[in-house]
């Protein structure tokens, strides 16, 4: 990865062991000034080491941190021009709201008039004038996590670090929150590295995300690019749903194979260097097969089979289907259309369900 | 009645019974003692004397106020030593050797206080082992006495004391939650200050607790200061002692018993009012 002088924050060949375990191997991204980065992957990836070892909580084993281009290796969490917003927020349950806020800018050793005005700007800026006096414990959720960041960010920090901040609120709130976050990033204007779990938040907030797994990036993209093209069988089964089948190729005819999955299922698919033999995984997004009640509508798709409803999954908008194709007893799982003519689907109802090849993503399986 | 109130009042019993005969009844006997005074064999008249005995007197006011400067000296002394301990404990340490550490503060106090007051004896006499290794290296060309004096004494309170402060100290330390602290780092602050704003002020209700326990603990020992200290080290304790059981003066040391329960309820007051806890909170927080 090249140095680029636009880039608020870049991390090459980052590498941490604890004793014999590998926590983050060779991660190596650079973060563009003024966006929203997301490293998103399960727990135990790794990513909150990445997190401590920008934030300075954790030395590198190797590899080397660079923050507006300056090397950040060796500077203590105090001397860093990092901010970060905790799990838990860590707000200070000793202090008031002003008192946290201007706790960094005490620090400082700004003067107490202008301490007073900075913080009183930041809560502006947070929507929650006139709050200063409040305790902690008095605030809602949603209010601590804005505290949480103003906390920061009156510091203007190059960039400002968020590990998992909505993982304790509530669903509601969490859907708002993520509305919110994205704004308060526009607002700022300061490059936010967001790590999480949580595939919603990073792909509804993020400019790029990182797809992280077992110490390593697996895929660095836009959210789209992600859910659409994703480069791993990792990627592919971890961003978004998907229908998930392991097999091996039949024929190949260029760049078009035909893959007999475990199951007996026979998926047409495409892919480079797919050689007769090859074990693969082939994934296809619920959302991506289309489903019809009669065969004629269906008839041109690649891959199309008779079904029969094995259950109904109603979810409002995300209701699905679980379809079961009588050959090979194999169990796929359709997103439901919401429209008029699927309102009366019932159980054990004959479908037609169909989906072109470019949408059964088709990877080599390395499991083997 | 009901069955409910029946049950109520016996789960109450016990405590009305411990608060009744063991506390107050006590109290107003001994109070009813101090306020009088003896005029001829087995003849009492009501009078102040005993109070204007102890006012008057110097060495009863002397060591009165010597003990309690002690026992506060005691309290500072020990809360220097704890916190840190407990702060390795709480926040440092982990898993087993935090469970270990805590464990070796806690083994001491599995002997009583006398063999443990005795180890001490050992280690400081005249013929102890401390003053043994000192001529061993020529450091003493004879050998050294280290007992019966303050120093010695303070020692002993201090050890006898240290459990009461490492416990409610570790407690409220746990409780303060790591990212907090790693908080105050990451906005800007270094060591000393993030001790001052965030690991202290969390940490009052168990510093209050424990130095109240302390120095309640310190000024009403009466055998580490009788083994351990001086001809001149008297602790007030000790005045109580002698006019109760070698003088046989019970009005005397009613009112000296009473002087001492006024004056560590006043300290125990004024510490609360200057360091804005309640004694509510830090009981509750603290062990």
């Amino acid at each position: 990865m090249t140095a680029d002088l636009t880039s608020d924050l870049e991390c090459r060949a980052l590498t941490r062991h604890f004793g014999d375990v590998v926590a983050v191997q060779g991660v190596d991204f650079s973060v563009a000034a003024g966006s929203f980065f997301s490293i998103l992957g399960p727990s135990g990836c790794g990513k909150t080491t990445i997190m401590r070892m920008i934030a300075g909580f954790l030395e590198p084993t190797s590899g080397d941190i660079r923050i507006k281009g300056r090397s950040v290796l060796g500077v203590p969490p105090n001397k860093r021009p990092v901010n970060m917003v905790f799990q838990h927020l860590a707000l200070f349950p000793m202090m008031n709201v002003a008192e946290n806020i201007g706790y960094g800018l005490r620090r400082q050793g700004v003067a107490k008039a202008e301490i007073i005005r900075r913080t009183g700007e930041v809560l502006e800026r947070i929507n929650l004038p006139g709050i200063g006096t409040r305790k902690v414990s008095e605030l809602s959720g949603g209010q601590r996590q804005r505290v949480a960041i103003a906390r920061c960010m009156v510091l203007q920090p190059d960039v400002l670090l968020l590990d998992e901040p909505l993982g304790a609120l509530d669903l509601k709130l969490r859907e708002k929150m993520k509305v919110e976050l994205k704004a308060l990033q526009a607002e700022f204007d300061t490059t936010f590295v967001y790590i999480t779990h949580d595939q919603g938040e990073a792909l509804v907030m993020s400019d790029a995300v990182a797809v992280m797994n077992a110490g390593r990036f697996e895929q660095v993209g836009a959210a789209r690019d992600l859910y659409y093209r994703p480069e791993t069988a990792f990627v592919a089964g971890f961003v978004g749903e998907a229908n998930r089948w392991r097999g091996r190729v039949e024929a190949v005819d260029g760049t078009l194979a035909e893959v007999r999955s475990e199951s007996g299922l026979l998926i047409r698919t495409q892919g480079q260097n797919l050689r007769p033999g090859d074990r693969v995984e082939i994934f296809v997004r619920p959302e991506a097969i289309a489903i019809n009640l009669d065969a004629k509508t269906a008839a041109a798709s690649p891959n199309q089979m008779a079904v029969q409803v094995s259950a109904l999954l109603f979810n409002g908008a995300n209701s699905r289907v679980l379809v079961r194709d009588p050959q090979s007893g194999a169990e796929i799982d359709v997103a439901l259309p919401q429209s008029a003519e699927f309102s009366n689907l019932a159980k054990g109802a004959q479908v037609h369900i169909s989906w072109g090849r470019e949408q059964a993503l088709c990877f080599a399986d390395a499991t083997l | 009645m009901s069955s409910k109130r029946l049950g109520f009042f016996l789960l109450l019993a016990p405590l009305v019974l411990w608060l009744g005969l063991l506390i107050i009844l006590p109290h107003i006997d001994m109070a009813i003692v101090s306020l009088r005074t003896r005029v001829a064999p087995r003849e009492y008249a009501p009078s102040l004397d005993n109070y204007a005995a102890f006012v008057t007197e110097p060495l009863y006011l002397f060591t009165f106020l010597r003990t309690a400067v002690m026992s506060i000296l005691v309290t500072v002394i020990t809360l220097i030593i704890a916190f840190p301990i407990s702060y390795y404990i709480a926040k440092i340490a982990k898993g087993r050797s935090q469970a270990a550490l805590f464990l070796m503060c806690l083994v001491p106090f599995w002997v009583s206080e006398l063999v443990r007051t005795f180890g001490w004896i050992i280690l400081l006499r005249e013929t102890g082992v401390i003053s043994g290794f000192l001529q061993w290296l020529g450091l003493a060309d004879q050998p050294v006495e280290m007992l019966y004096n303050d120093a010695a004494m303070m020692l002993g309170l201090v050890y006898t004391s240290m459990l009461f402060m490492v416990v409610p100290l570790t407690t409220t330390l746990e409780s303060l939650d790591d990212a907090v602290i790693e908080a105050g780092y990451d906005l800007g602050g270094t060591g000393p200050s993030v001790l001052r704003e965030i690991v202290i002020p969390h940490a009052m209700p168990g510093i209050v607790s424990g130095c109240i326990v302390v120095f309640m603990l310190s000024l009403g020992n009466y055998l580490t200061p009788t083994m351990l200290g001086g001809k001149d080290s008297l602790w007030f304790t000790q005045l109580i002692y002698s006019q109760f059981i070698v003088r046989f003066n019970w009005e005397l040391g009613a009112a000296f018993g009473f002087c001492l329960l006024f004056a560590s309820s006043v300290i125990v007051w004024a510490t609360l009012r200057l360091t804005g806890q309640t004694l509510e909170r830090t009981m509750g927080e603290g062990s």
